[in-house]
């Protein structure tokens, strides 16, 4: 691996290739990669762990928290799990409102990719003006739920927003735009000889190696897979929608490309279908505060990959147990392979491909030692109590603030 | 004595060069914006950041050698304001000529790049020299097709002067067509030297940081920034002396506004 003669680069866990803090240590020999390993963990925010202390509708705003981008993902997932151990079946409105949402969401979310990806190959031209399309999606998604990021559409047993006729237009008139302006991007994308040059070729990941090292997402499918969680296991109202897995044998970062503009065309079908499709009817169902004991599975298909949440219920008003998979923890450890033998001008740029989410990776494992059974596992309580402690430890201290705040409130 | 200092100071000196770099700095922010779709800063803007970091705190990394660390910056800032000197830029005669002067300032225009260098490496950081290495590779890249160019433009002048270069061409302006090719190699072995995109790689944000300049802050950096500007202005006063000699028999204060859209035209 790394070797003693080789330059060593830090990438990370401050670097401007990346946008959360994550780290990559990078083994240069001239200017090519021999070596690379990654660092998690800078990020961990416990908030499976914060799930176990909160009722099931806080736990949904919690876990929209988990990212800023892919937000409706995480929440749509943990509500479709916690439905699922409850037995309870959403009205058909609501499905339709939740892909229409997931939809939208991820036309912002691979429109901001492909800026992303401008800026790292230094087309910083192709950053600003898929931003600026950008914003036409993030509007929308305003109008439609209230907010830019973290909707807060969803909740236990469906959506909380309706959708009315003149926003129905408003949409349908965004996606004509973005379907224009896509189709652009694909034609510079497959002509432009600045980005065939800098993304052909480049973060080779062989259909085998996607395989076995379980890429998901837009990773798996530009290596030729055709693994998508809306057709394979369809949630939502995928099943009654028709759309096409759009997959590329090209295996390198354009591929990647490829995949990513070929589902916003995708998607910009999709919207148009559930204005078209969305029944009458209600929007949500009532579910009682506790759910009843069991577990389940739950996957869902977001911008970067697939989602998996775990959600184990004891008959109790608050979870379990909850475990996030991310995407990015499936496509990381294919980065290391992409970057072989890679020069290091093409190191932001095939991170970059995978599209990384770090800060809603980061877990932490508790390990059980196998002959004493002895484990190490804290309360909730006593992290917050740890952590109040070490602010005033460095002069930070909230105590007279939050009474004052709590007599307000009281008064 | 007092001509010379205001020459040096003033005009078209270091006070001049300033304000001319701002003005450069500007307008190649502002259409770099445009093209983009964006609005771009504000006319005072590269004078605010000159500002802001020149009062900010100097910080000099402890594995740094300091003198080189500190030196390197005014180097660059000194070498590319002498250049301007010997450039004629409102009449057929620069501040200072002897016939071998287009020698001196294509050294003088080659020196920043190893301060770059020389800053970079001694910063002891290993994105520095990574970027410092890169802006040394191009240096060889740029420098050899820039200096082919002018000097093919002298030798057809027969001179190596280059206020008798410029004297030669003005008066006879048909020759100027001979040297259109060198003019735009010229061009963009320039944007090479000045590191501007698609020639940014020694300072690729992406993956090396700033490149050269990562551990540079406060008033050093600030020096290297506006070294940079008055580099993108002598290097077009350069090229607009060598290659767009127009009007230069004319008024003094016609030539001077002919030269600035000379100069514009050549950064635009």
């Amino acid at each position: 691996m790394h070797e003693s003669g080789d330059v060593k680069i830090p990438i990370g866990p401050q670097h401007p290739a990346l946008k959360e803090p994550e780290s990559f240590l990078i083994s240069l020999r001239g200017e090519k990669i021999t070596a690379s390993s990654v660092r998690l963990g800078y990020n961990h925010r416990g908030i499976e762990k914060a799930c176990e202390a909160r009722s099931y509708t806080q736990c949904l705003y919690l876990i929209e928290r988990i990212c800023g981008i892919c937000s409706h993902s995480h929440s749509t997932c943990f509500a479709q799990g916690v439905e699922e151990v409850a037995g309870i079946e959403i009205p058909s409105r609501a499905k339709y409102m939740r892909t229409l949402i997931a939809e939208l969401e991820r036309i912002h979310s691979h429109l901001l990719w492909l800026g992303v990806a401008g800026h790292e190959i230094g087309f910083d031209t192709l950053l600003m003006y898929t931003w600026r399309d950008r914003e036409v999606v993030m509007d929308l998604l305003a109008t439609l739920t209230g907010n830019r990021v973290n909707y807060g559409i969803n909740t236990i047993g469906g959506v909380r927003r309706d959708i009315n006729a003149k926003q129905k237009e408003e949409v349908l008139k965004a996606m004509d735009l973005l379907e224009d302006r896509t189709k652009y991007y694909i034609d510079l994308a497959q002509n432009e000889t600045t980005l065939l040059k800098r993304l052909k070729g480049v973060g080779v990941l062989s259909h085998d190696d996607a395989q076995k090292l379980d890429a998901v997402g837009p990773t798996a499918r530009a290596s030729g897979i055709e693994r998508d969680v809306r057709k394979d296991d369809p949630y939502a109202a995928y099943a009654e929608l028709d759309f096409k897995v759009i997959s590329v044998n090209t295996c390198d970062v354009y591929g990647r490309t490829l995949v990513r503009l070929g589902e916003l065309m995708e998607s910009f079908s999709l919207v148009r279908q559930v204005i078209a499709k969305i029944p009458d009817g209600p929007i949500a169902v009532k579910v009682l505060r506790k759910i009843p004991a069991g577990e389940a599975v739950s996957r869902y298909e977001a911008p970067r990959g697939e989602d998996l949440h775990y959600i184990r219920s004891n008959g109790t008003e608050k979870p379990d147990r909850v475990k996030v998979r991310a995407p990015t923890l499936a496509n990381i450890q294919s980065v290391s392979k992409m970057l072989e033998d890679r020069y290091l001008a093409d190191m932001p740029i095939v991170i970059a491909a995978i599209d990384p989410c770090f800060s809603c990776t980061d877990r932490l494992v508790a390990l059980r030692d196998a002959k004493s059974k002895e484990k190490n596992t804290v309360a909730w309580e006593t992290i917050r109590l740890n952590g109040i402690h070490w602010h005033k430890h460095r002069g930070v201290d909230f105590t007279s603030l939050n009474k004052r705040l709590l007599k307000t409130f009281n008064a | 004595m007092l001509k010379a200092l205001f020459h040096i100071l003033i005009f078209p000196g270091l006070f001049f060069l300033f304000i001319f770099g701002f003005i450069a700095e500007y307008v190649d922010r502002k259409l770099y914006a445009r093209f983009q779709n964006r609005v771009g800063p504000p006319w005072f803007q590269p004078v605010a950041d000159f500002i802001k970091l020149v009062s900010k705190e100097e910080v000099i990394p402890e594995e740094a050698d300091v003198t080189v660390f500190k030196l390197m910056p005014i180097f660059a800032l000194v070498a590319s304001a002498t250049a301007i000197l010997y450039i004629p830029i409102w009449s057929e005669r620069a501040v200072f000529s002897f016939n071998g002067d287009i020698i001196v300032v294509l050294y003088l225009l080659t020196l920043p790049t190893f301060t770059y260098f020389l800053g970079g490496w001694y910063s002891r950081s290993v994105y520095s020299m990574i970027g410092a290495v890169r802006s040394l590779t191009q240096l060889f890249a740029y420098e050899v097709p820039l200096f082919l160019c002018i000097l093919a433009a002298a030798l057809l002048a027969d001179t190596w002067s280059l206020s008798e270069m410029v004297k030669f061409y003005s008066h006879h302006p048909g020759y100027w067509s001979f040297n259109l090719l060198g003019f735009m190699v010229a061009l963009i072995s320039l944007l090479g030297k000045l590191e501007k995109v698609p020639f940014d790689i020694p300072e690729a944000e992406t993956e090396i940081v700033a490149g050269s300049f990562t551990e540079y802050n406060g008033k050093l950096l600030a020096f290297f920034r506006m070294s940079f500007n008055i580099e993108m202005v002598v290097g077009a006063s350069l090229l607009a002396a060598v290659f767009l000699p127009f009007g230069l028999n004319l008024h003094p204060l016609i030539t001077f506004l002919c030269y600035l859209v000379q100069v514009f035209f050549i950064i635009a």
